[in-house]
């Protein structure tokens, strides 16, 4: 079973998305900003992170340039959540080493077909 | 498949509201806060419209992303923070807690001042209008115009090398593309390096792909590549429409030869990837969720919910443990019971006592919150006040941590925002007047809550003009409210305020003074059991102190004794308890008696009489009968008993609901023995005991022979 980490600051979307993930039968874990994300990813192995972009401690950019840093991270596919669709932050995402990026909103079927392009 | 949402929209508006009330906070503070105060209201408003847009809330996005650019634009210093913008701010925040507010409650929300406050926005973001709109991604919904031919697409795909290692993977990108129409994939090993010279994470691969497809465009091809379209050469060239070549790729040998080693995500390369799914199966299987907006039953806030700390839940969960270690010792205990084991018994028992307490408070802890939550709204309240009225005020918050009873928190809101209304209205003076005075022209109001004796203590405390003595006073004679020339001590002036219809203002402004409001406060306050006083000094400034239970489900209790009856009084009525002295007792006419206190005259209240029941006592003799003082809206009487017996906190069960309301009870709750006493409603108690003190007057007067009809 595909395991992925969430980060998001927000309570309600970090739920919606972990119920969407589960439901659609991947495992999660949780991680409320980026410098948690950071522990979570180093305590196991991912197939895949989705993660906020603005968030206090750690913002999501800065997890994803030191989750590229770690050995186990080098290929996972990394999605950054964001509602900014300008180029700018997407260009930021992947100088980072994103993989991509899901703008939000999305609704699950977005959501879970974005995946699809990513974690196999 | 269909995901229901609506079980996390709760979860959203409760997190929506925190961000507004930190927005509003943070922008009342812009003065004083640092970049990461900007990027806090930010944050707030992007993960509103985040939330609001995943679960369908389209106006909120809608109306949010304006805010959000115009934060972004502050937040990165292309627009500077000026007073204007944050007022808008402040309005939109405004709006956005209407517009979520209606979204909790199904209700309606004010249009036209949204339509307004949005074209103040736009116009705030002018020369911004082309990413003015959200950008919902429904590039799936826009199909192409679709036409009856096929069209065949040639694509050229040369990645970089280092592709994979930003954890995309070629091989689902092909699938997403196999979603459009018919695919066919051939790999392009010529640029393989000898075995030895590969690096296992590099990719060595280009593709040619050749898509057939009904709607496929470019803009539709170039999405599938959107997220590496920086990172390899992509040429997307259209053939003539030709017919559908029903050939499946195999995409196996080719792809394992370019297989990283050690990478996780292309490990299963091998397996065989056919590629024939058609594009109208795809838009099949799309299926509608169902917009949270209109499932009705579930988006229903349940009003009754509350966040709790997980360190309070572990500390019940922890007290419960050792409830069940005392509970298991107790039944042990019992089982071959002897005298011997008395003591062992008597600490057990007492073992329980404390872990009931203990798990009494720790469940009582559950409802409390800091009353910042009711204290929160007042930057922003004297923010507008002080705008509205010219007047320069600071507003100072102390003891915002004092936990308080969900309930009563949420009651005793509106009247703590009338007091400070007031005081912003009526106690503050104008800048001029200050000034003359020789006093700092910037107002103060400091709100302070804190514990006191098992109570909370609020207090509203302005440095105003204090309560002007002759003003009320002159104002309480023309309402009729007291008799011209009758003497009264300033704290009596003070508590003609609270009389129904009273008002000194010398105008009626929209922000108090309507006449309706300082009765309004104290009924309030009341029913909850709590109480109100007012302090003041000319040109120093008045204090309104408001006294609280901390919670509405367990009383503060004097248990005391009437006949057979035992009775509660509320400890927080209780001004003292004694022993009558005959000299002291005045009977004035008839039943009414009244018993000297220092300075006041206390009406005799003797219960049994009240309730009509018998009481052990000598019904004639006042002389050393046991007199309970208590007051209520500013009036004190003495209750007659029997006897005081215990203190203690007792569960309040209502009599409402159990039978019916009864007059001068306020509730009943269950004795340690099992029976029930009764609950006494002192303000009740002491209006029926006037009633009827005035009705026996009146009956005397008029009809001298109905005098033995009455109690």
């Amino acid at each position: 079973m595909p395991k992925i980490l969430v980060v998001d600051d927000s309570n309600s979307i970090r739920d919606m998305v972990s119920f969407t993930l589960k439901s659609a039968g991947y495992e999660t874990v949780e991680a409320k900003d980026g410098k948690e994300g950071l522990t979570r990813a180093q305590a196991g192995t991912f197939d895949l992170v989705i993660s906020d972009v603005n968030m206090p401690i750690m913002d999501g950019i800065t997890l994803c340039q030191e989750l590229r840093k770690l050995p186990s991270f080098k290929f996972t596919p990394i999605l950054m959540l964001t509602t900014e669709s300008s180029g700018d932050m997407k260009m930021r995402g992947k100088a980072a080493g994103a993989t991509g990026w899901l703008v939000k909103p999305f609704n699950p079927e977005k959501l879970l077909a974005t995946i699809k392009r990513v974690v196999r | 498949m269909s995901v229901d949402l609506s079980q996390f929209i709760p979860n959203f508006l409760a997190e929506s509201f925190e961000g507004l009330e930190l927005m509003e906070s943070s922008l009342l503070n812009l003065e004083q806060g640092d970049d990461e105060t900007m990027n806090a209201i930010f944050r707030a408003a992007h993960s509103i419209k985040g939330g609001a847009g995943t679960f369908g809330f389209d106006h909120v996005t809608e109306f949010t992303h304006l805010v959000e650019t115009l934060l972004d634009e502050m937040r990165n210093g292309q627009r500077a923070i000026k007073q204007d913008d944050v007022e808008l701010l402040l309005v939109s925040v405004d709006c956005m807690r209407m517009l979520i507010e209606a979204i909790r409650d199904e209700g309606d929300y004010d249009k036209d001042k949204i339509d307004e406050t949005y074209q103040l926005l736009l116009v705030a973001l002018k020369g911004k209008e082309p990413d003015l709109l959200p950008t919902t991604n429904n590039s799936t919904d826009k199909s192409v115009t679709s036409t009856d031919g096929m069209t065949e697409w040639n694509i050229s795909f040369i990645p970089e090398h280092h592709l994979v290692q930003t954890g995309n993977d070629p091989l689902l990108l092909f699938n997403a593309l196999a979603e459009l129409g018919e695919l066919k994939v051939e790999a392009n090993c010529n640029n393989l390096p000898s075995i030895l010279d590969a690096d296992p994470q590099e990719l060595y691969l280009s593709w040619n792909l050749t898509l057939h497809s009904k709607n496929a465009s470019e803009a539709l091809i170039r999405e599938v590549f959107e997220w590496v379209e920086d990172e390899c050469e992509l040429t997307i060239t259209q053939n003539k429409p030709a017919e559908c070549d029903v050939e499946s790729a195999n995409l196996e040998e080719k792809l394992t030869a370019s297989q990283p080693a050690d990478s996780n995500d292309t490990a299963n390369l091998d397996e065989s990837l056919t590629v024939e799914k058609v594009a109208e199966n795809t838009q099949q299987e799309k299926q509608v969720i169902k917009a949270p907006t209109k499932s009705t039953s579930k988006t229903k806030v349940d009003a009754g919910s509350i966040r709790v700390g997980v360190d309070k839940v572990d500390s019940l969960i922890n007290l419960v443990g050792e409830l069940v270690i005392t509970q298991s010792m107790l039944s042990e205990l019992g089982s071959d019971f002897d005298l011997s084991k008395v003591e062992r018994l008597t600490s057990g028992l007492e073992q329980l006592l404390q872990n009931t307490k203990e798990l009494q408070e720790s469940v009582m802890r559950i409802r409390m919150l800091p009353i910042s939550f009711a204290f929160n709204r007042f930057p922003r309240l004297i923010h507008d006040l002080g705008k509205k009225t010219g007047k320069d005020i600071e507003l100072v918050l102390k003891g915002e941590q004092t936990e308080l009873d969900k309930t009563v928190m949420e009651q005793i809101s509106d009247p703590l925002v009338h007091l400070v209304r007031n005081a912003v209205d009526h106690g503050i003076e104008t800048a001029e007047v200050r000034a003359a005075n020789g006093k700092a022209t910037k107002g103060k109001i400091v709100l302070d809550a804190y514990h006191q004796g098992g109570n909370i203590v609020i207090e509203i405390k302005d440095d105003g003009g204090g309560i002007n003595r002759d003003a009320v006073y002159n104002k309480a004679v023309e309402k009729g409210i007291v008799d011209a020339g009758t003497s009264l001590t300033d704290n009596q002036v003070f508590e003609l305020i609270f009389e129904p219809g009273f008002s000194t203002a010398q105008e009626i402004s929209d922000i108090s003074g309507r006449g309706v409001g300082m009765d309004v406060v104290k009924k309030n306050i009341q029913a909850l059991g709590g109480r109100i006083q007012i302090d003041s000094t000319p040109g120093e400034g008045s204090t309104f102190k408001v006294n609280l239970p901390l919670t509405l489900a367990i009383l503060d209790g004097q248990l005391v004794k009437v006949g057979s009856e035992t009775y509660i009084v509320p400890l927080i009525t209780i001004v003292e308890s004694l022993q009558t002295k005959a000299e002291l007792i005045n009977r004035v006419s008839g039943d009414m008696v009244l018993y000297r206190l220092r300075e006041d005259n206390v009406p005799i209240i003797p219960i049994y009489k009240l309730f009509g029941i018998a009481s052990d006592a000598d019904a004639d003799s006042l002389e050393e009968a046991l007199l309970v003082v208590v007051e209520a809206d500013g009036q004190k009487v003495g209750l007659l008993v029997d006897d005081l017996l215990a203190q203690q906190q007792v569960v309040i069960k209502s009599l409402d609901e159990n039978y019916q309301q009864v007059e001068g009870i306020s509730g009943a709750t269950i004795l340690g023995d099992g029976s029930v006493a009764m609950i006494l409603d002192i303000p009740g108690l002491i209006e029926l005991a006037m009633q009827n003190a005035n009705h026996r007057l009146s009956s005397k007067t008029h009809s001298p022979s109905a005098e033995g009809a009455m109690i």
